[in-house]
């Protein structure tokens, strides 16, 4: 007699099955990713494209060292930390010197994720938390920026790229003098606004053809990225757009206060790394809030935050921390904005 | 605690036993995690890390012995205010002496030097050990726990130094052209660093008692 072969098969729930892995999605995040890159080579030259291969690589090392240490299987085939690697490049100035990259790709990897037990486990966005170390640890480096377009850029690096080691990078003023194409005096448009008072059009801006981090400027083509994720459905578009309208709306507040210190609401949506930040940091899967409600209030907090960091702050730049502190606050949101549990009496809370 | 062991001189092994107990096993920073204050705040360098090991070793080892020798004649209800006046006693001399030795240090240490009395690591030997335990055992308690505490101390202070302004104890090891790391000399420096001892002595111990376990296994 032959075996019976079963006919109803009994499984617990979930039983409704997509296709949809962690490896698909964090693949479908570099591959939106991957545009943004391309841009930073076009605009910043060689040096960019230097940044962001010891970037990853160093992230991608990392990892590797970690599962090795912890006896783990490798987790490099989840891609998660190959998004790591290129966001903390696209963060960084193009002409970053790279040995201070490997150290951000390492302090990212290790100290932002791995410590807190891998994917899914980091309370904060690694590439976030690499860039802060480096923030605090070379501020000079970090805010030395190179102009956009420059003459050369395919045929030369720029000279900080090849530091040696624990030195410090070389001025970059006569390098600047020599290759720029306009005015440029080695500020950011944000720099410029803040310390000059003087903003830039919105047309640069929008297309990304100014001076800035490798990764932040094209404001078009994150938004573009951003809705090929957000269409399929891979990355929450409420927590983008809430930071965003936030940030619209506070910049606003401020600026009709004060007209002459304060820039205009479109400047600080454009400028800056705040597109780069809502789009493809604020979303990070595992930092930030799932509850229906939490995801517009975490969004609007960071949103704000920004805003008030550029505006009050001594810093020109808000997003980094903005985004960090919203990380932080995610699981008190998580908690405060509970929905009901259906059938449960409405009063009485069930967490 | 028996009788005999009161009047039995202890063996060279027990001896030693307490004495590496607090230099390696019972590490007062990177096991029991004690006198965080001084271990975070005075290690930007490896001197200053240095000169507060030498103090707080002073007054351990000075306490101990004193309050070994008076622990039966403490009654029990006042015995922790008079552990803080011996401790505060020796704090008072070392505060002196490094004042006459090095003016350098003494401003670099700052209120650092007073606040060893309140180091909880030298109340919790005083009260865990020096008042149960005969003089000579105190005292090599105190200098095992001490020892462990300044080499905690030299830890931290290396790395920071080195990567905060690229010298060790003054000495320049990069050249003029060193990038000074400068979050390793501020405060989230000193917790970063602290984390990452913590995690090696961690990993190492943890390591050994595995060996340790697959060898009983064996055997």
């Amino acid at each position: 007699m032959p075996p019976l072969a079963p006919e109803i098969e009994l499984r617990t729930s979930p039983h409704f099955h997509s296709n949809r892995s962690v490896e698909m999605i964090m693949r479908n995040v570099v591959y939106a990713l991957l545009p943004l890159c391309a841009f930073s080579v076009w605009n910043f030259g060689l040096s960019a494209l230097a940044l962001i291969l010891v970037s990853v690589l160093s992230c991608l090392v990392t990892e590797h060292l970690f599962c090795w240490l912890s006896r783990r299987k490798s987790s490099l085939g989840d891609w998660s930390v190959t998004i790591t690697g290129i966001l903390l490049a696209l963060t960084l100035p193009p002409g970053f010197p790279l040995w201070m990259v490997a150290v951000g790709g390492f302090v990212s990897v290790g100290l932002g994720k791995m410590a807190f037990g891998g994917l899914g486990f980091n309370v904060f966005n690694p590439a976030l938390v690499g860039r802060a170390f480096l923030q605090a640890c070379f501020p000079t480096a970090i805010t030395a920026y190179s102009p956009a377009l420059a003459k050369n850029r395919f045929t030369e690096f720029i000279p900080t790229t090849f530091t040696p080691p624990f030195l410090q990078p070389p001025p970059l003023a006569d390098w600047i003098e020599r290759v720029r194409v306009d005015a440029f005096s080695g500020a950011t448009p944000l720099m410029q606004q803040k310390f000059d008072k003087v903003t830039a059009d919105w047309q640069p801006l929008f297309f990304g053809t100014v001076s800035g981090s490798a990764g932040e400027t094209p404001a078009l083509l994150i938004l573009l990225c951003g809705a090929y994720l957000a269409a399929r459905n891979f990355m929450d578009w409420r927590i983008a757009f809430s930071m965003l309208a936030s940030a619209f709306v506070s910049g606003a507040a401020f600026h009709f206060l004060n007209p002459a210190v304060y820039p205009h609401p479109w400047f600080v949506l454009l400028s800056g790394g705040l597109m780069l930040g809502a789009v493809f940091m604020a979303t990070d899967m595992v930092a930030s809030p799932v509850t229906p409600t939490g995801v517009w209030i975490y969004g609007a907090l960071m949103g704000l935050i920004t805003v008030v960091i550029r505006n009050l702050g001594g810093l020109p730049e808000g997003v980094m921390y903005a985004i960090l502190l919203g990380n932080a606050v995610s699981p008190l949101i998580d908690n405060l904005t509970q929905p009901r549990v259906y059938g449960v009496h409405p009063r009485r809370r069930t967490a | 605690m028996t009788g005999a062991h009161l009047v039995q001189a202890p063996s060279p092994s027990e001896n030693y036993e307490t004495f590496f107990n607090g230099l390696w096993k019972q590490n007062p920073v990177f096991v029991q995690v004690l006198g965080m204050c001084p271990t975070l705040a005075v290690t930007n360098s490896v001197r200053n890390a240095l000169a507060m090991g030498a103090a707080t070793l002073f007054v351990l080892v000075c306490s101990n012995m004193l309050i070994s020798l008076v622990r039966k004649r403490v009654p029990k209800q006042v015995r922790i205010a008079t552990y803080i006046l011996i401790i505060a006693t020796f704090v008072t001399i070392v505060d002196y002496l490094i004042k006459a030795l090095s003016i350098a240090v003494y401003k670099a240490l700052g209120p650092f030097i007073a606040l060893i009395v309140v180091n909880c690591m030298i109340l919790g030997r005083a009260e865990a050990f020096a008042s149960r335990n005969p003089p000579g055992k105190a005292i090599l308690d105190g200098l095992g726990m001490g020892l462990g505490f300044s080499f905690a101390l030299l830890c931290l202070g290396a790395v920071r130094e080195v990567l905060g302004a690229g010298t060790f104890l003054g000495v320049p090891l990069f050249g003029p052209r060193f990038q000074p790391w400068v979050l390793f000399l501020l405060p989230p420096g000193g917790f970063l660093t602290l984390a990452l001892w913590l995690l090696v002595f961690r990993a190492w111990q943890s390591r050994k008692e595995r060996k340790q376990e697959q060898w009983r296994a064996a055997a």
